[in-house]
């Protein structure tokens, strides 16, 4: 450990020893689990940038050489893939602000007041995390289907406004379902924020005669700034690279309002097997988003997870 | 932020002095009501979604609907579960799903711990180092279904590359099914076990270092140090990393569909959520995998009702 240099009272020597041997073993650890990590999306990054011959010569991790390098495949799935990109952003974009607000509104009323059937509710939002979506399905493809069809309801509509299509109403209920289920998990990461902050702030609030709108609005929300970019980057993540939902409501990777994760599995297939440049190529860009949400805001995501537990 | 409701204490100290208006002008002005607004509609539009969507599968669960068409509530009975209980595929997925459960929860725990354990003291930029291992968990299981597709293929995969290297015959890593869920079972791991760790940092950081300091002055190794005061001391952090795997391992669908971009997963990996959407989607038995999920969901529940029991008794919700 770090700290035992500090202190001169022993051998000094043989503790430099031990601590220099033990140390490289964990740096060797350290590199060691790094590969570990990496490799799969290094491999996949290289793929995606050879051509095939190149990938069927060469060991799979290893870079691209002269003639083995190219960007056709991503081109090619970039072309496959931008209308996905589309439809993944507009559907990703408002579910996230609808079930990160209704989170914040929703914390901040059960933090807020105290009655009795307070913890009841609370357990109710609790379970909604973890509810297995499986349980549900039968019943939303019923629902948008069948009960209520609101996509087909609205595709006139929306396909009036500009740079959207008819199909793309189908994105809408998607999007409303992402908030509803949205809001369990939104709901708790902000009640864990707003339960470590002074009583004090709302007491002087309330003290000043402010209603309860006016203390969200010009006390609470001002000082969860912080925390809305944590459960935002957090749930948009979990939107964006969501599947099951999309799956149940929009059906096909074919479909033109497929968001990306239902059109990268069959991307690059064919009778002969799977073209893995084209493969690996989509698998990247489709998840270029959340990667560089990640590496910006990698202490934020952490943050999020760290609450979720 | 537990503000205390003092409009309701007034109220009730002067029941007789006041007449019904004010004590509705009262109620009307309580906290309760004046926030009700802020966590109702939140919660009006959750429930509609999470427990009248359970709800409704509950009751068409007990229907015979499959196909097209309307269910038919006239009858209700058990049939459903009684079939699917009696089946060699639900068993099978039933089965494999518990050693999904059971393997990828453990050696998450145990590998995540082993990291924060690995990553707590003396690393330099050990936080960027935390980074990179937590970064399969900001991938769609769909992408990352794609890289462990590359990483197993037979042919030219990495697997199979050290494999042969170490002198041993090519492995059909998704296609001999004794091995496939192993297989899946390892891709998950990658992507998991920085999340264990990411909770096992956050439960190391709250131990106060005079611990360690302590330990290390009674001349007790490191091993020693960790197996015997710091581990302990992670209970909590343990279960609650476990229940969130757990439920995830029952759920687990998108990563097995993706793999093969079709229903039926590799043979040998097929679980009770595979299985679930499988029967409903491909088939239209709705009523059966309806009851498919109802059992998945009281699955579910017992995992997360003790925890939950267990965090409300212990004052921390």
């Amino acid at each position: 450990m770090s700290q035992s240099s500090s202190t001169g009272s022993f051998d000094v020597a043989s503790l430099v020893e031990d601590v220099n041997l033990r140390r490289v073993a964990q740096y060797a650890l350290v590199v060691f689990f790094l590969g570990f990590f990496l490799v799969p999306l290094e491999t996949g990054i290289m793929t995606a940038i050879k051509t095939n011959e190149s990938v069927a010569r060469s060991l799979p991790f290893a870079p691209p050489v002269g003639e083995g390098f190219t960007l056709g495949n991503i081109q090619f799935a970039l072309e496959q893939l931008s209308g996905s990109f589309f439809n993944s952003l507009i559907m990703s974009i408002p579910a996230t602000i609808g079930s990160v607000l209704f989170g914040s509104m929703a914390a901040y009323g059960l933090t807020m007041v105290n009655w009795r059937a307070q913890m009841g509710v609370l357990m109710l939002f609790v379970v909604g995390v973890f509810v297995p979506y499986q349980a549900v399905l039968v019943p939303l493809a019923r629902f948008w289907n069948n009960i209520f069809p609101l996509a087909r309801m609205i595709e006139p509509m929306v396909a009036s406004i500009p740079f959207f299509q008819g199909y793309h109403a189908e994105l809408v209920p998607l999007v409303i379902t992402h908030i509803a289920y949205g809001i369990p998990i939104c709901t708790i990461l902000f009640r864990s924020y707003y339960q470590s902050l002074p009583n004090s702030l709302v007491e002087a609030g309330k003290i000043d005669g402010a209603s309860i709108t006016k203390i969200y609005r010009r006390i609470i929300l001002p000082i969860s700034k912080p925390m809305f970019g944590v459960v935002f980057i957090y749930q948009f993540t979990q939107i964006y690279n969501e599947f099951l939902f999309a799956f149940t409501l929009v059906t096909g990777s074919d479909a033109p309002a497929a968001p990306v994760t239902l059109v990268l599995p069959a991307i690059g297939a064919s009778t002969s097997g799977i073209d893995f440049g084209i493969r690996m190529s989509a698998a990247f860009l489709a998840a270029v988003p959340t990667l560089i949400l990640y590496v910006a805001f990698a202490e934020q995501f952490a943050k999020g997870l760290r609450t979720e537990a | 932020m537990a503000t205390h409701d003092n409009t309701e204490h007034v109220s009730d100290a002067t029941d007789e002095a006041v007449g019904w208006e004010s004590k509705l002008q009262y109620f009307l002005n309580s906290d309760f009501v004046r926030s009700a607004p802020y966590w109702g509609i939140p919660f009006v539009l959750m429930s509609i979604a999470v427990y009248g969507g359970i709800g409704y599968n509950f009751a068409i669960s007990f229907t015979d609907y499959e196909g097209l068409g309307t269910p038919d509530y006239s009858v209700l009975d058990l049939e459903m579960y009684a079939q699917a209980l009696s089946s060699d595929a639900f068993i099978a997925a039933a089965q494999n799903n518990l050693v999904l459960l059971v393997g990828f929860t453990t050696i998450c725990l145990v590998l995540g711990l082993f990291l924060a354990i690995l990553l707590d003291h003396g690393i330099r930029f050990s936080e960027k180092f935390q980074t990179v291992y937590l970064l399969p968990m900001s991938l769609s299981f769909v992408v990352t279904a794609q890289l462990w597709l590359w990483m197993f293929n037979v042919e030219s995969g990495i697997l199979n590359l050290v494999v042969t290297t170490l002198g041993f015959n090519p492995v059909d890593w998704l296609g001999n099914p004794s091995i496939a869920l192993g297989a899946v079972i390892f891709a998950l791991i990658w992507q998991f076990s920085g999340y264990t760790m990411v909770v096992y940092l956050a439960g190391l950081q709250s131990i106060p270092d005079d611990q360690f300091e302590a330990a290390r002055v009674d001349g007790a190794s490191i091993t020693r140090t960790y197996l015997r005061i710091i581990v302990p001391q992670l209970k909590e952090a343990s279960v609650s990393a476990a229940v969130v795997l757990m439920v995830f391992a029952l759920k687990a669908f998108t990563f097995l569909y993706a793999l093969v971009g079709r229903y039926r997963p590799p043979n040998g990996t097929d679980i009770l959520a595979t299985l679930m959407v499988r029967r409903a989607f491909k088939f239209g038995e709705w009523a059966y995998s309806a009851a498919i999920a109802t059992m998945l969901l009281v699955m579910a529940l017992g995992v997360i009702g003790p925890y939950l029991y267990y965090q409300y008794k212990q004052g921390s919700l």
